[in-house]
């Protein structure tokens, strides 16, 4: 479980978020969603210890955030942001590596090499190994990305939950890397250990993978738990300011959104 | 996988170790004069029991040839690895270990030293020279620090520290340039020479002290290689990666200042050695900080002992300051790799 407790988070004179609190359950897809400046951001940033609240807390179980070394908060959260460039060149299998600097000291053990070999297959990225990341393609270093940010929980932990944060990950996949990349995420999600929390953009993509969605608002929670009580015409109208055509698939029930 | 690039590395470093011993014995050859490999293995035999030797061909090359070559070494391995630490902590591949002021610094402050000694009758002995140097050294990259910590956050970025160091090196410069136009003759030629980096100066005492900020550094620095690397990715996401990125770049920025500026106190500004080593080997071998670090002290030792040698024999028996041959062979070796390799900056 992890819990936020009356976040606050000020920029100079601007509140960006205002007493936010919310429970994010293992084994469940949690999806944020919200307009641009809403302060998704930096509620994730937040839940991930990027950044210290100015007030409220943020708990691990019942650890506070605080509380961890910076190694020993690795061990369990991992964070996938956006696009990562580096200037160096670095054979992808490297960088997948470095998903399990915090498990090891020295050289990596045969087990780190193991879930390296088990996420590339996963992200299926194994053939890209080899190359030098900055030679590859938007879409390949994402997948490598991910691989990496994977690694890092990628095994369960003795009595402790893991916990992987989303930071609008799917910026550089066309439409089928997006759904590909979601159905794993919603997958790993499923683990009865893991708690996944993510901000995306697409509302339809929200709308098809989380389990539960919070929408925030103006550094609020504006609304938040199953599909159907969140993604709302009157939430989204306020919210968005635009008029939502809601359009339900008989078949299984999907849920599609049209904008006027 | 990735126990053969484990194979490669070590070979690698094994053959970097190999060309640094036998540069180092060309380098102990010849000069001004050339001693045979008996005179030489004598002499360090003579050395090595405490005696004086007994030609003065031996004593020359006991009290002058050895401490110079071991300087060399020592110089070059501190400049190769404080450019390693420098392009790792800048995330970019054109940094070099003064770009936080650290040269610029100690060229300020022998500058004063050279032209306020003489001006105020102020002679403390032959220490100095390096000691001005290194206050200018840790005065500069201090207040390159301070400055660039400005702003709400209280947390200095890379780019405010590029940018603040671009200032405070200018400033610095143009401190030694007016130094320099003010002074009478022998002292400005004493700063020019000192500024285009000079081995003349070595002896045991400066090499124990050069050789103790040597090591302390390059064995510090090696366990900063991992997280280095984790750094790669960007501040963020090396924070994810459980780096403690404040402490991090405190700690690299340490080790830099230690080892740049003693080094720079005893021989001078020497440029382009810690831009140039870590290019050739990540072109060798990729950019995995645990390769880089010890392979820049290496090939650093190795090129900054050519370098000397090209200066002590192309004019001989007059001498050529390294700093002119580092940069003559640099820049175009630089410029080379440069147009080679389509790096990302």
């Amino acid at each position: 479980m992890l819990t936020a407790t009356g976040l606050v988070y000020r920029v100079g004179r601007r509140t960006i978020l205002d007493g936010v609190s919310a429970a994010f359950e293992p084994g469940q897809l949690h999806l944020i969603i919200g307009p641009n400046g809403a302060g998704k951001s930096t509620f994730v940033k937040l839940l991930a210890r990027l950044t210290a609240p100015d007030a409220g807390r943020v708990q691990y179980g019942d650890m506070d955030a605080q509380a961890f070394s910076h190694r020993e908060l690795a061990l369990r959260r991992a964070v996938l942001s956006q696009a990562v460039e580096v200037a160096f060149p670095i054979p992808a299998r490297e960088l997948v590596m470095m998903g399990r600097y915090p498990h090891f000291t020295g050289r990596p053990s045969a087990a780190d090499e193991a879930v390296c070999d088990e996420v590339m297959a996963f992200f299926d990225v194994t053939s890209l190994g080899g190359q030098s990341y900055a030679t590859l393609s938007g879409g390949e270093k994402q997948r490598v990305n991910f691989a990496r940010v994977l690694a890092q929980v990628w095994r369960p932990l003795d009595g402790t939950s893991r916990y992987l944060f989303l930071d609008e990950p799917l910026t550089f996949l066309d439409i089928r890397h997006q759904l590909g990349f979601m159905k794993k995420v919603q997958s790993f999600a499923h683990h009865p250990d893991v708690v996944v929390v993510g901000v995306v953009h697409d509302l339809n993509l929200a709308a098809r993978f989380a389990d539960r969605l919070v929408l925030v608002d103006d550094g609020h929670i504006a609304a938040a738990g199953r599909r159907d009580d969140v993604l709302t015409p009157a939430h989204l109208l306020k919210a968005f300011q635009v008029q939502p055509v809601m359009i339900r698939n008989p078949d299984d029930g999907g849920l599609h959104l049209i904008f006027e | 996988m990735s126990e053969p690039r484990d194979r490669a590395r070590g070979w690698i470093l094994l053959t970097l170790f190999a060309a640094m011993v036998l540069v180092a014995i060309a380098s102990i050859r010849f000069g001004a004069i050339d001693f045979s490999l008996r005179q030489m293995f004598e002499a360090t035999i003579a050395l090595l029991s405490g005696r004086e030797p007994a030609t003065l061909d031996g004593r020359i090359f006991a009290q002058l040839r050895l401490p110079r070559a071991v300087m060399c070494l020592l110089v070059g391995a501190c400049l190769g690895v404080g450019g390693t630490l420098m392009q790792a902590l800048f995330r970019n591949p054109i940094v070099e270990p003064g770009l936080v002021g650290t040269s610029s610094g100690a060229a300020l402050g022998s500058a004063l030293y050279f032209v306020l000694g003489s001006v105020l009758k102020f002679n403390a002995g032959p220490w100095a020279l390096p000691v001005a140097a290194c206050i200018g050294g840790v005065v500069a990259t201090y207040l390159v620090f301070a400055l660039s910590r400005a702003g709400e956050t209280g947390r200095s970025s890379i780019v405010m520290l590029l940018l603040t160091g671009l200032a405070i090196n200018a400033l610095c410069l143009s401190g030694v340039g007016f130094l320099s136009y003010i002074a009478r003759d022998p002292q400005a030629r004493s700063i020019i020479f000192w500024n285009l980096g000079t081995m003349s100066g070595a002896d045991w005492t400066s090499v124990a002290i050069v050789g103790a900020a040597t090591l302390g550094g390059l064995a510090l620095a090696l366990r900063y290689a991992k997280p280095l690397n984790a750094l790669m990715l960007g501040e963020e996401e090396a924070m994810y990666l459980g780096v403690n990125v404040a402490r991090l770049k405190w700690a690299v920025l340490t080790i830099n200042v230690a080892m740049v500026a003693v080094a720079t106190a005893f021989t001078g500004v020497i440029g382009f050695v810690g831009l140039i080593v870590p290019h050739i080997l990540r072109i060798i071998h990729g950019a995995d900080n645990r390769y880089l670090i010890a392979g820049s002290a290496l090939l650093g030792a190795t090129l900054l002992s050519v370098a000397d040698l090209v200066a002590r024999v192309s004019l001989r028996p007059a001498e050529l300051p390294i700093g002119i041959v580092t940069s003559i062979v640099g820049v175009p070796v630089f410029l080379w790799l440069l147009r080679k390799r389509q790096y990302v900056f």
